[in-house]
């Protein structure tokens, strides 16, 4: 809402300074979000009259005028379209300093000396009219300061209102609230009823009174809207941030702003019968004023006539009944819309207009009568014409109730946390016009104050509601600081569970980069990185780009991969851990557009590598990280979360390369995937380099395994190396697990040391170097016992993957 | 007989001190001492000498003797010594070549934010709850008293799935999952992502929230006023001012706005608070005895207090970072900076 502060001012005029009333607003919860001049800088212009205008001897287009300004008479050459004889207007002195330094000086135009200059509404900061010079108006006084004149020191301010704050939507409830932050009188102006001059009346019925309980008309003949509205009128709307449509309009916006009632206008030759407001039924259409046509549902209310809807109710007139240029009678609408029948109007047909914003938030339904009475003195006096009687049409029973409220001091007391003055309370109560019907003492509760909500407060329901009011005008700032005084009670912290920062501190040690990627991402490129899979699907998204909810982390991912190395940050180390969105298994049977409980929302821990394993240095390896260096990551994740049960087995994955790709199991459950994305999605990715990626449900590896003694051998360990030769096809895993079921606990440690294929082994066989800890936990072992050992295990390993010696 | 002794010292002195390896020294040992050396050789010729002369001269040809082999043995480790440091001299490194490091990683800014919150208020007593990300209706808007078209709703652009379901607009929802499950005394603080459809230099569509609750018998706005406050001056490390403007949330009553003295130029005025001197940082309130009703609460018997702050604000305020869409590139030239 923006207003001017001189008309403010006009209302209620407390003593303080601009900047502290503004300060006052703020905190008041009017926020202050903009202060504008409503001029430019200027200085040195005054009104002056035209005395005569004769044309330049050399110029078509410049006319040389005698300017009277309260001094004398001076010669000025002007070129504005509008200049006349007897035309009163703003007049720039020779030494005048106009906006952004201009300084006027003696000057010859064509030949012709000119003594000043006349201005136009741009030329001094006033608006963006530039067609022509000010046109004042006889009243002003020849000769007197342009800026005392117009009382242009002043400011727009715009208020951010909160949507409770219907009632500071115009000057009247602006004033009401700056009263009360002051305890200064408001002038509210004397609105006198306009007698009726013509009998003339247009039925009016309600067919929805839920919607529309109060519907005020008025007809006026022989109007003459051909005229422009007087200058005082459009410079308060321009002041207030509204621009000068027709005298009509303008009127109706005046008493919007001023008093809070939005109110229309019908050209009453354009309507039929009588106007009946009632809900659109389906199939209805209406052309707006701004020429679109919309298709109606079956929850607006609307403003029909015989011929169909004439308005959506409280949003916008139609463009068949409007007024035009050549209107004489007209029929005015001043009614009262629940706000319920016009909220979500608005925004279901993208409609957000000045009246629609109003009686969302709420209008006082007791003021329809006095707008009524003003615009139609407005009307008389800017375009003429004959009132008829004011008709109202009522439905007593739908009218809001004004709510009865009963605060407790006691109450009161404890939820500010301090003992409020009653008096202080009794105060702020008055001020904010809630009528007192009760005021009494019990011994449970103190004092308790049953009050009623004045019509134009619709945020006031219950004792809550006037804890605030009280607080507020009492001043939250004045309200003590405390600590609160609570049981504590311990937090739980499980053993079997970690929690997700320190994972994240874990990984951030292991060289990872945390990121946070968007959880919406584009459906083509989760197609490319998750093809086959259905995702959740905005309705509304942003983009087409952040239009589906990951099914898994990959997108977001690859897309900061893709940024950095773009950015030749070739080295790239990033994990994330984050909800992914998943249909649930595509049962139909559970409902396609189903409920909430069909997407599964599951956390998600993943990380991307890429570029160099290690930093470069003139004393490291400059290896590109590969399978290991990503499965590294996923064992040391385990290993963090003590957790041993854990296998890898080969996987297919459309997406991933089919010799580099692993499913991760927990306790044989799979819990994740690893490995390098598949060559031709990179290639689609367009990035140069191998990506290796895991990804793991978080739950899995919060999960953590409660540590336990176990006793260790204080006896010698020896190690027995054992070069192996198997079969191509035979796993690390399988060669372990016989190792380790062949010699049970006197194994401490079991490692591969080496792989190797080439020159002395068979291409369909692979070599592995394995290194045994064998330690007995009560003596030190000796030779023959080693070698028993080492015989189990080789044999062991001839049965079991047919393995021998190199 | 003594001169020519004197003569073989001053010589095998000499020759000793010429040694420069042990090589050479092991020749000079040989010459005066060995079999045929010129020591042992005097030695032999003892018996020419008179048995008056002969307890002299041995005496002082043994201790030419020892001094000798003194004379060996020290040049012998003085000779090891210089090998010593010769050998590890050329083991000689460039001090100045960069040391072999392991790359530390480290955690995004706003996760750092978050979890400074979390401890602050963990050393209160409050746990911290998560919930989904995908809401209802229900919780996301009516149980915190934002029913259909109510004008509060344009407050929150909503991001639609067009099943009813929507991406939570703020982090109460978890709040409201508190309130069902648990019974007071309540004290939670709620982190996590949060979505509204808006996208300019100061909005991301996605963003990082964290809300505070604290539901129990006699919570005032005071101890609301004593929490804020002293949060605040505890994230900041410094005493700034705080202040609270009435306000409107449809969940709280009353409602505030809490502005902190600017943490940049201490409220005299800058570009970060746009020259006003204070930072608009997060929004709280009493929660409203309906929201406390709707979750099964005895209003009459409970108050509580509820707090909202953006993560990414506070980080942006925290590390003097000016752009905010910076946090959701990635680049990690910018999340380097926070290790």
């Amino acid at each position: 809402m923006k207003f001017s502060e001189t008309w403010l001012r006009e209302w209620v005029d407390p003593p303080v300074h601009r900047d502290e009333l503004l300060e006052q607003l703020t905190m008041a919860g009017l926020e202050v979000d903009g202060v504008v001049p409503v001029s430019g800088a200027f200085s040195g212009v005054v009104v002056a009259r035209v005395a005569s205008v004769e044309s330049h001897p050399d110029a078509d287009k410049l006319a040389v005028c005698q300017v009277e300004d309260g001094e004398g008479s001076v010669q000025v050459v002007c070129g504005a379209p509008n200049v006349r004889a007897g035309l009163v207007t703003a007049f720039a002195r020779v030494g005048a300093m106009l906006p952004g330094d201009f300084k006027i000086k003696k000057a010859k135009l064509r030949g012709v000396e000119s003594r000043g200059m006349l201005c136009s509404a741009a030329e001094l900061g006033l608006g963006d009219d530039h067609d022509g010079i000010l046109e004042l108006g006889e009243g002003a006084a020849v000769g007197a300061d342009l800026r005392e004149t117009l009382k242009l020191d002043d400011v727009s301010v715009d208020v951010d209102l909160t949507p409770n704050r219907g009632d500071c939507l115009s000057l009247r409830g602006l004033a009401r609230e700056v009263g009360v932050l002051n305890n200064s009188a408001v002038s509210y102006p004397e609105i006198a009823p306009v007698t009726a001059v013509v009998e003339d009346v247009f039925p009016v019925t309600l067919e929805a009174p839920e919607g529309c309980p109060r519907y005020l008309g008025r007809v006026i003949r022989g109007i003459d809207t051909n005229g422009d509205s007087p200058a005082w009128l459009k410079e308060r709307l321009r002041r207030c941030g509204l621009r000068s449509i027709d005298p009509v309009v303008d009127v109706t916006n005046y008493v919007m702003l001023e008093l809070g009632q939005p109110m229309h206008a019908f050209d009453l030759r354009q309507l039929q019968q009588g106007i009946v407001v009632r809900m659109a039924t389906s199939g209805e259409k209406l052309t707006l004023l701004d020429g679109k046509e919309v298709a109606l549902d079956e929850d607006t209310l609307l403003i029909t006539d015989a011929g169909g809807p004439v308005a959506i109710a409280g949003v916008m007139g139609g463009e068949r009944s409007g007024v035009q240029p050549d209107t004489v009678d007209v029929f005015l609408e001043c009614a009262f819309f629940a706000p319920l029948a016009v909220s979500g109007t608005a925004r279901r047909y993208g409609l957000h207009t000045d009246a629609s914003h109003r009686y969302e938030r709420g209008v006082d339904s007791a003021l329809q009568h006095q707008a009524m009475e003003r615009a139609t003195r407005l009307l008389l006096d800017i375009v003429g014409g004959e009132a008829g009687p004011v008709t109202e049409t009522v439905d007593p029973e739908k009218l809001p109730v004004r709510a009865t409220v009963r605060l407790r001091e006691n109450r009161l007391n404890q939820l500010v946390g301090a003992p409020m003055s009653t008096s202080d309370v009794d105060e702020a109560l008055k001020r904010l016009d809630f009528r007192l019907l009760d005021r009494d003492v019990t011994e449970r509760d103190g004092v308790c104050w049953t009050i009623e909500a004045p019509s134009h407060r619709f945020d006031i329901e219950r004792e809550a509601d006037l804890v605030e009011e009280v607080v507020r005008i009492y001043g939250y700032n004045r309200v003590p600081a405390r600590r609160p005084v609570t049981d504590l009670a311990l937090r739980a912290v499980p053993l079997g569970q970690s929690a997700e920062a320190d994972l994240k501190h874990f990984l951030a040690s292991q060289g990872l980069q945390e990121a946070v990627t968007y959880s919406f991402v584009d459906p083509k490129l989760q197609d490319l990185l998750d093809p086959g899979t259905r995702s959740v699907a905005l309705a509304n998204p942003m983009s087409s780009e952040q239009s589906v909810m990951r099914t898994n982390m990959l997108a977001g991912l690859v897309g900061a991969l893709q940024l950095n190395m773009s950015r030749q940050q070739e080295r790239v180390r990033l994990f994330e851990v984050g909800l992914c969105f998943q249909p649930a298994a595509d049962t139909d049977s559970v409902g396609e557009a189903g409920d909430r409980s069909v997407v599964r929302q599951q956390p998600l821990l993943a990380i991307v590598l890429s570029g160099a394993s290690v930093p470069e240095g003139w004393n490291q390896g400059r290896d590109d990280v590969d399978f290991f260096d990503i499965k590294g990551l996923m064992d040391q994740v385990f290993d963090w979360a003590g957790l041993v049960d854990v296998s890898y087995v080969s996987r297919r994955d459309d997406v991933m390369h089919p010799g580099q790709a692993a499913t991760v199991l927990l306790a044989g459950r799979p819990v994740g995937r690893l490995g390098r994305l598949h060559p031709e999605v990179e290639t689609r990715l367009d990035v140069p380099r191998p990506i290796y990626f895991l990804e793991v449900e978080a739950g899995a590896v919060l999960r953590r395994g409660t540590r336990k003694y176990q006793a260790f051998s204080r006896y010698p360990s020896v190690r027995r190396d054992l070069a192996l030769v198997v079969d191509e096809q035979v796993t690390a895993a399988e060669i372990e697990r016989v190792v380790r079921e062949t010699l049970g606990s006197v194994l401490t440690d079991f490692r591969v040391f080496d792989v190797y294929h080439g020159k002395g082994i068979d291409s369909n066989e692979k070599s592995l170097a394995v290194g045994l800890t064998l330690q007995d936990p009560s003596a030190t072992l000796n030779e023959d016992q080693i070698a028993g050992y080492t015989e189990d295990v080789l044999a062991a390993l001839q049965r079991g993957v047919n393995a021998r010696l190199r | 007989m003594s001169t020519e002794l004197e003569r073989i010292l001053d010589d095998a002195q000499a020759a000793v001190s010429a040694a420069e390896d042990e090589r050479a020294l092991d020749a000079v040992r040989v010459h005066y001492l060995g079999k045929k050396g010129q020591l042992t050789a005097l030695l032999k010729n003892l018996g020419k000498l008179s048995p008056e002369e002969r307890p002299q001269a041995g005496a002082a040809i043994n201790a030419a003797k020892e001094h000798v082999q003194g004379w060996l043995a020290s040049r012998k480790t003085a000779l090891a010594a210089g090998q010593l440091e010769a050998a590890l001299s050329a083991d000689r490194v460039d001090v100045t070549l960069p040391g072999r490091r392991q790359t530390v990683g480290g955690l995004y800014p706003v996760t750092s934010v978050l979890l400074r919150i979390e401890a602050i208020f963990a050393g209160a007593g409050y746990d911290v709850v998560t919930g989904p990300e995908i809401e209802d209706d229900y919780h996301n808007f009516e149980a915190l008293n934002i029913p259909a078209h109510h004008p509060a709703r344009a407050m929150h652009d909503t991001f639609y799935f067009g099943d009813g379901t929507l991406l939570r607009t703020h982090t109460s929802p978890s709040q409201v999952h508190v309130m069902e499950q648990q019974a007071p005394p309540i004290r939670v603080i709620c982190p996590g992502r949060v979505y509204r459809r808006d996208s300019d230099l100061t909005h991301s569509p996605m963003f990082q929230q964290v809300e505070g609750l604290v539901v129990d018998k006699g919570v005032s706005f005071a101890d609301l006023k004593g929490t804020v406050i002293e949060f605040l001056q505890t994230f900041f490390e410094r005493d700034l001012e705080v202040r609270f403007r009435p306000s409107y949330f449809p969940f709280t009553e009353p409602s505030a706005e809490v502005d902190v003295q600017c943490v940049h130029c201490l409220g005299n005025g800058c570009r970060v608070c746009s020259q006003t001197g204070w930072l608009e940082v997060m929004g709280c309130g009493l929660v409203h005895p309906r929201v406390l009703e709707m979750s099964g609460i005895d209003s009459e018997g409970y108050s509580g207090f509820a707090f909202g702050m953006g993560g990414d604000r506070l980080a942006m305020l925290l590390y003097e970072v000016d752009d905010l869409r910076l946090f959701y590139e990635n680049d990690l030239r910018f999340l380097r900076q926070f290790n």
